[in-house]
């Protein structure tokens, strides 16, 4: 098929698939299998793009245009294939996991979790392939409000706060400072198109053009850069393949990914170099590294301790976006790769820990992985690639965002990331020796085994595909290499 | 032959079928029918005369073959017969709607009386737009605002009467206002025409009486056009009157009234005397700026979703306004292209809000707890206009805002910029109270239990919405007519 009707058929099939749901919503067994199957379709319609991409083509796609010069349109290169390629990949195993998660909690509207959990999924397809800003900006904006239903699911007062600060942050920050900035490029350089080397060189300099970026970076709240993180822990309450998928992968992502789309096709790594101050910028996720990594400590939650490590963990794409080094963007865009792999292993150990036996914190873990051994093996192998030790991704990025920063001297971002590894260790070593080496509490009568085999089995998977992708990096690789810098 | 009397037809058929309309009182039914008939009459009326100037330019008819400035003129030129589609068009959805809605809302006796008001009202607004001399728009002026005064006494709730007296009071000093800027300028210039008025006005050298006739003739327009702080007639009017007049109100009346402050400053004064000696822009940039922000947070505090609306509605002439007090040609096309996607948005969420008083019996924000699920399709639409008037992309306020601060980019005036996107904020939050009750809410216990509106309330009301998403995502065609006539009235050549 032709690069541009996959296009199409990637953007289409979320919205079939929440279309089938609807469809079916009486049978369960029909409405989960149709799932499976539409995200089935859609990993293979987005490794067809793969491959065209990885030859080099580049497809172009104009939907409509809304005013001259201001379209919805889209354009397939590197760094959002690698995007797409990610939540593409899991999604079909996050839907496997679905079913084992809201069958075994037996949750109520799970129709409704479907549909919205598709059309999210159609939202990080339209962020990914977005050809410019503004169409950016809309499916990023569709991803947010999707995603409100499923962080409010439960429906109790907890959930509704939660989703309060949640929509609160994030279109507090999009609307208010992220349009305004697409605007500011918009009447500069009369284009928000995506291109190679960025189109502000030359247009916008000086400290305008570091305030642009300030507002970029915060205006995309979905990065998590502290002060504007708050939403991400207040998402927690969220059944658990939410906070998996989207709050690990696809939303927290959409994020990071759009911070270093915007950095290397708008605004352009040379004219950012040139930019006064832009050398103190990578301060601000540095910062947001050390602090969310000892919040992390001190959380007994597990979730809120894998929240605050996430926060963390994409501020290491920022941080490596903001250093304006070739090697540290590489390890950057990575980061986004090794990060998904292990942190969606561990959002589902969690998950799989709170189906089987009810338990949320850490210190009622106490030899749970005698009970629960594969769990505990992924959640382990999990917190490798978090720590960033081999054989796990998480190894990989790191090594490329050290190499970046040693590239441009800044070894004070050298101590932030050789801290926050000591700091990540410090956070999950105390989970892996807990559920392997401490002794289960006497008065646990309970008994309780694996959780459910569609969640054991998709955690299993992302477990394999972190330490495969240490072993096989290639097609990362490739992908990472062809970002035009 | 025909084709030639359009402008004449385009006043001539709301204001013979007015008549008729209450000839038919036996039977309210009919007398619908007849007004929805004349609605879409001068619809494509107005389609026929748009089509018309963008091909063969303005159009100047002389009544009665009595030539001006002796005769009375009809003149149709970009800008007006933009404005004659936007209030047509809504006429031509909102009549259809009036039916059942008024059934219920508006007592046996008096309803052929309010469809006969209503079509009077299509009358004068189209007048007022249409006609070429300054008196005639105003006796235009006051058919529309008499007419427009009785619909909203017909409103079930009795505060309606005192609404309706409000308005009529504060309606009639902005139209004795206006006559006695137009007397001045009537003894200044011996001529009532616009041309002729645009002519010898530059002519007559500052004198004061001119200052004076301009100072009259703005505060009142500003009056009818609810310009902040004249705008305390409007919560009200809107939040008591019949749904289908307020609709039809919403998002007509203020537009017309906009496109005469538009008239009298850049045709009939000139964008010399109005910007350059008077600096209107000094007036009207603060004053739109402190309505757009005040009345957006009053909006927030609002019980009653109507009234929440009206004064939303406020905020929005404030960003007409804005884009005048601009003062480029962008900010001018933000100002007409609001006039058309604010009529769209306004006209979705008052349909809307009637389909909602048709089930429930009233628009208060706690008895719409959890309709969602009972009134899924309504709600949706509300929902779609309402993201429009936060802004939200691929619908048609994006369009307007997106404009509107490219303008004020132009000007490089970044604190209106700060304010529209801070009043964006706020309109998000007051439309999303409305969700959150709507959605996340459960019906409350002793509430009854009600179904989908019917259809015939339905269709009209996702006409408007899916036109928002239309003219969202394809605004070429609006964004071309409204940046035309932005270009001609600031060229000085519109008359």
């Amino acid at each position: 098929m032709a690069p541009e009707i996959l296009l199409i058929w990637a953007l289409a099939l979320p919205l079939i698939g929440g279309g089938l749901t609807l469809c079916f919503s009486r049978i369960p067994n029909l409405r989960e299998g149709s799932t499976i199957v539409v995200a089935l379709a859609l990993l293979l319609v987005v490794s067809q793009l793969l491959s065209h991409t990885l030859n080099g083509e580049t497809t172009q796609l104009t939907l409509f245009e809304m005013l001259p010069g201001l379209s919805l349109s889209f354009k397939i290169e590197p760094l959002g294939m690698m995007f797409a390629g990610i939540a593409a990949l899991l999604w079909p195993i996050n839907s496997l996991y679905s079913i084992g998660y809201m069958r075994g909690n037996k949750e109520e509207n799970q129709t409704r979790f479907y549909l919205f959990f598709s059309i999210a999924i159609f939202g990080v397809m339209g962020v990914a392939f977005a050809g410019n800003l503004l169409t950016l900006f809309v499916f990023y904006e569709v991803l947010t409000l999707s995603t409100f239903p499923l962080v409010t699911h439960k429906g109790n007062e907890n959930a509704l706060a939660g989703g309060r600060v949640y929509l609160g942050i994030l279109l507090t920050t999009s609307i208010g400072l992220l349009l305004p900035a697409i605007i500011w490029i918009w009447s500069v350089a009369g284009t928000t198109d995506f291109t190679a080397g960025g189109i502000l060189y030359g247009k916008i300099s000086g400290i305008p053009l570091t305030v642009l970026t300030l507002l970029i970076i915060f205006g995309v709240g979905k990065a998590a850069v502290m002060p504007v993180h708050r939403w991400l822990p207040a998402a927690m309450v969220a059944p658990t393949p939410v906070s998996a998928l989207l709050h690990a992968v696809a939303v927290v992502k959409a994020g990071v990914f759009s911070v270093v789309k915007i950095v290397v096709y708008i605004i352009g790594v040379d004219t950012l170099t040139a930019a006064p101050w832009a050398d103190l910028l990578w301060i601000l996720p540095g910062f947001t590294i050390i602090v969310a990594s000892v919040v992390a400590l001190n959380q007994d939650n597990l979730k809120k301790r894998l929240a605050y490590s996430t926060i963390g963990q994409l501020s290491y794409v920022v941080l490596g976006t903001l250093l304006i080094a070739p090697f540290s963007i590489k390890g950057a865009a990575l980061h986004i790769v090794a990060h998904a792999f292990g942190k969606i292993t561990l959002f589902f150990a969690a998950g799989s820990i709170y189906t089987s036996c009810k338990k949320t914190e850490i210190s009622q873990l106490n030899g749970i992985g005698w009970r629960m051994p594969f769990t505990m093996s992924a959640f382990t192998i999990g917190a490798i690639s978090m720590i960033g030790l081999p054989p796990a991704a998480g190894f990989l990025s790191k090594w490329y965002l050290l190499l970046g920063a040693f590239e441009v001297d800044q070894i004070a971002a050298v101590c932030v990331i050789i801290i926050s590894t000591l700091l990540n260790t410090a956070y999950f070593m105390p989970v892996i020796h807990a559920a392997w080496f401490r002794k289960e509490s006497n008065e646990s009568v309970l008994t309780y085994g694996e959780a459910p085999w569609p969640i054991v089995g998709a955690l299993l998977l992302t477990a394999t595909l972190t330490i495969l992708l240490f072993l096989f990096p290639s097609i990362p690789f490739s992908l990472i290499s062809a970002i035009p810098l | 032959m025909i084709a030639s009397h359009l402008p004449a037809l385009q006043v001539v058929v709301p204001l013979l079928g007015a008549p008729f309309c209450f000839l038919l009182w036996r039977s309210p039914r009919l007398s619908w029918l007849l007004a929805t008939l004349i609605s879409w009459l001068t619809f494509a009326i107005s389609i026929a005369l748009l089509v018309t100037v963008n091909n063969s330019g303005t159009i100047e008819y002389a009544f009665g073959g009595w030539q001006a400035p002796w005769g009375i003129e009809y003149v149709v030129d970009q800008l007006n017969a933009f404005v004659l589609l936007i209030v047509s068009g809504i006429a031509a959805v909102v009549f259809p709607y009036s039916w059942i809605s008024v059934q219920q809302e508006v007592e046996l006796r008096q309803q052929s009386l309010f469809f006969t008001s209503m079509v009077l009202c299509l009358a004068g607004l189209l007048g007022i737009t249409i006609a070429g001399d300054a008196f005639n728009l105003f006796v235009l002026l006051e058919i529309s605002s008499l007419s427009t005064y009785t619909m909203i006494s017909m409103g079930r709730d009795r505060r309606a009467l005192t609404a309706s007296f409000q308005y009529l009071i504060m309606g009639t000093i902005g139209a004795t206002f206006i006559i006695i800027g137009v007397g001045i300028l009537f003894m200044l210039t011996g001529s009532l025409n616009m041309q002729d008025l645009a002519q010898r006005i530059p002519e007559l050298d500052q004198s004061r009486a001119l200052h004076v006739a301009f100072g009259f003739l703005i505060t009142g327009i500003g009056l009818k056009l609810a310009m902040f702080p004249l705008h305390l007639w409007l919560p009200n009017a809107y939040a008591y009157a019949p749904s289908a007049a307020s609709a039809f109100i919403a998002s007509t009346a203020t537009k017309v009234a906009v496109y005469v402050m538009v008239r009298y400053l850049f045709s009939i004064f000139g964008v010399n005397f109005s910007f350059q000696t008077i600096h209107i822009q000094w007036l009207f940039v603060p004053v739109s700026l402190f309505a757009i922000l005040f009345t957006s947070i009053v909006a927030l505090f609002q019980r009653d979703i109507k009234r929440m609306l009206a004064y939303s509605s406020v905020a929005q002439i404030g960003y007409m306004l804005l884009g005048i007090g601009l003062f480029n040609v962008t900010g001018l096309t933000a100002t007409l292209l609001h006039l058309f996607n604010h009529a769209l948005m306004k006209g979705a969420l008052f349909l809307a809000m009637g389909a909602v008083c048709y089930r429930i019996g009233n628009t208060f924000i706690d008895s719409m707890q959890g309709l969602g699920k009972q009134m899924p399709w309504t709600m949706a639409a509300f929902v779609i206009g309402g993201l429009s008037i936060v802004g939200v992309p691929l619908t048609t306020g994006f369009i307007s805002k997106w404009v509107l601060i490219q303008a004020a980019v132009e000007r490089g005036w970044w604190p209106v910029i700060i304010v529209i996107v801070v009043a964006s904020l706020i309109a998000m939050m007051y439309i999303w109270r409305v969700i959150e009750a709507v959605y996340l809410q459960s019906r409350p216990e002793n509430a009854k239990n009600v179904s989908e509106a019917p259809l015939s309330l339905l269709i009209p009301v996702w006409i408007l919405a899916l036109a928002n998403l239309y003219f969202g995502a394809n605004a070429t065609l609006s964004s071309e007519l409204a940046g035309n006539a932005a270009a001609t009235l600031f060229s000085g050549t519109g008359f």
